[in-house]
């Protein structure tokens, strides 16, 4: 798939905000006031830049009211009610939290539940594509999650959560690396099933349809970098996991040490990010030769 | 609404023929001049005389070569029209956040509101066989609407009342009918030449069909004489006397 840069700061940047806003909401970060504010500002801000870099992928992005209104059967819009239902629910608790000192837990409780669960829609857009069977598994909501729960651990400063919800985010990363590789081939589609013409014998693509690019290979289709994906993946992983983990590792960490691990993270994120589009393979591909 | 129909009253739908299609793109192009100049926002191209030209179609014609696995065999040449399979369960309809992708109830036709539509390109993901193209100047999603505007249209000849690509085929590999009746002469095409879905393991239940390659037969081989090959008088004292220099 391509990995349009709006989409990969959507996702990244908006996991990270409504990750801490459940960090923040379970009662982690510690402090009041103006300390308290710039947590919550920091969660707001980053959820509301991703939701506003998402509008720059789509076609018709004034018409975006209209996705409200399929939540019974599309994640995406389950996803649109659910970013927007947990802005106001968290916004009343940073409130209350740093204006008057008071941290309303059943408040703080309703709105990470509602922060985990706009990642976990988020995530089942991808979750659910058949036609891509890379994501069509349940490591990748469990993923999405663990990315957004770690980054916002590292955010609020919670050094030993964020230890282990990094930790966990790395297993899984791993193991979906391993079983994915080979989701493609265990999906069945080939050449001579998306034709039918697999009982004439091996085939091959003689003609394109047409010699210029076209949306689906610019969408779908993606060669460039796959190549790369090797040393992307150690250096995201690297950045993402290993590093973080490995600067709190000392125990109480600095301001300057607690920096550097997030600003890590956050690189090493956008660099698997990128790698989660420009690896996965949609079956489309197999009518052009072409993955 | 973005939930599919349980059932439709219909099931429009093509077969096509992947035994007499030719591939010479004429579907491609009544498909294009139709639905450019008709419902909905215009096929728009980008680049169109320049030196990378691009532009959205709903109708694709990909060539294949078939190699027999037996060897010594001739490899065969399928030519293999590629468009919307209108599924009744249809994946583009149910992620689509806006309600503008839908199926119709009465006749099976998947269609886009494009006044709803906000371009996620979602759908165009979703399609397992790519029949959905993104409009780059409407910003809209585009697809194959079976010629809505034609097929029930007492403005144009009943002749033409049928998808501009059936119309315009030359080769009589493109036909149009109900598949949910079994009596029609769609229906009936399938059941006797085998017709099959295109990657049934997505499980998207496809309304259109496609029909085998029949084994090669060249009917009118025998009946030729056999092209001689020894040749009398001049030309064949000249044939020895070159073959002997």
């Amino acid at each position: 798939m391509h990995p349009a840069p709006s989409i990969i700061l959507f996702t990244t940047l908006s996991g990270l905000g409504f990750g801490l806003m459940a960090m923040l909401g379970l009662g982690a970060g510690k402090g009041e006031g103006w300390i308290a504010a710039t947590f919550c500002a920091l969660a707001l801000g980053l959820a509301g830049a991703g939701l506003l870099a998402s509008l720059f992928h789509l076609g018709q992005p004034r018409r975006f009211l209209k996705a409200f209104s399929q939540w019974r059967s599309s994640w995406l819009s389950r996803e649109a009610l659910l970013a927007v239902a947990t802005l106001p629910v968290f916004g009343a608790y940073a409130a209350l939290w740093s204006l008057a000192g008071l941290r309303l837990a059943a408040l703080g409780l309703l709105a990470a539940a509602l922060a985990v669960a706009t990642v976990f829609a988020t995530s089942m857009i991808y979750a659910q594509m058949k036609s891509v069977p890379r994501w069509r598994s349940p490591l990748t909501p469990a993923i999405f999650l663990f990315a957004s729960l770690s980054g916002g651990a590292l955010l609020a400063g919670e050094t030993r959560p964020a230890t282990v919800l990094l930790a966990a985010l790395g297993v899984l990363q791993l193991i979906d690396w391993f079983r994915g590789d080979g989701r493609f081939a265990a999906a069945g589609s080939t050449m001579a099933t998306a034709t039918g013409l697999g009982a004439l014998g091996r085939l091959r693509l003689l003609e394109p349809p047409h010699t210029g690019p076209n949306y689906l290979l610019r969408e779908m289709v993606r060669v460039v970098g796959r190549r790369h994906s090797r040393r992307l993946r150690l250096i995201g992983f690297t950045a993402a996991v290993v590093l973080p983990i490995a600067l709190l590792a000392p125990g109480a960490a600095d301001h300057l040490t607690a920096g550097l691990a997030v600003l890590a993270h956050v690189v090493g994120m956008l660099v698997l990010r990128w790698l989660f589009f420009a690896e996965a393979e949609h079956v489309v591909g197999l009518y052009y030769g072409k993955r | 609404m973005t939930s599919l129909p349980a059932s439709t009253e219909r099931s429009l739908g093509l077969v096509i023929d992947l035994d007499t299609c030719v591939g010479c793109h004429a579907c491609v192009v009544s498909c294009k001049e139709w639905n450019t100049a008709n419902y909905g926002a215009p096929l728009s191209d980008q680049d169109a005389y320049g030196a990378r030209p691009s532009g959205t179609f709903l109708n694709r014609v990909h060539s294949f070569e078939a190699v027999p696995e037996s060897g010594g065999e001739v490899p065969r040449v399928v030519h293999f029209p590629r468009s919307c399979l209108h599924c009744a369960d249809a994946p583009c309809v149910t992620v689509c956040p806006t309600g503008a992708s839908y199926k119709r109830t009465e006749d099976g036709i998947v269609l886009v509101n494009e006044a709803d539509c906000i371009g996620c390109g979602l759908c165009a993901w979703a399609c397992p066989y790519g029949a959905r193209e993104l409009d780059r100047a409407a910003g809209v999603m585009k697809k194959c609407t079976l010629c809505v505007d034609r097929i029930e249209n007492p403005n144009i000849p009943e002749i033409d009342r049928q998808p501009a690509c059936v119309r315009a085929c030359p080769a009589g590999a493109r036909h149009f009918g109900d598949l949910a009746d079994p009596g029609s002469p769609a229906a009936k095409l399938v059941a006797a030449r085998g017709g099959f879905d295109l990657m049934p393991e997505q499980g998207t239940r496809p309304v259109n069909k496609y029909l085998p390659p029949r084994e090669p037969v060249d009917l009118l081989a025998p009946l030729l004489d056999p092209l001689p090959q020894s040749a009398g008088g001049f030309l064949g004292w000249l044939d020895r006397a070159l073959d002997k220099f």
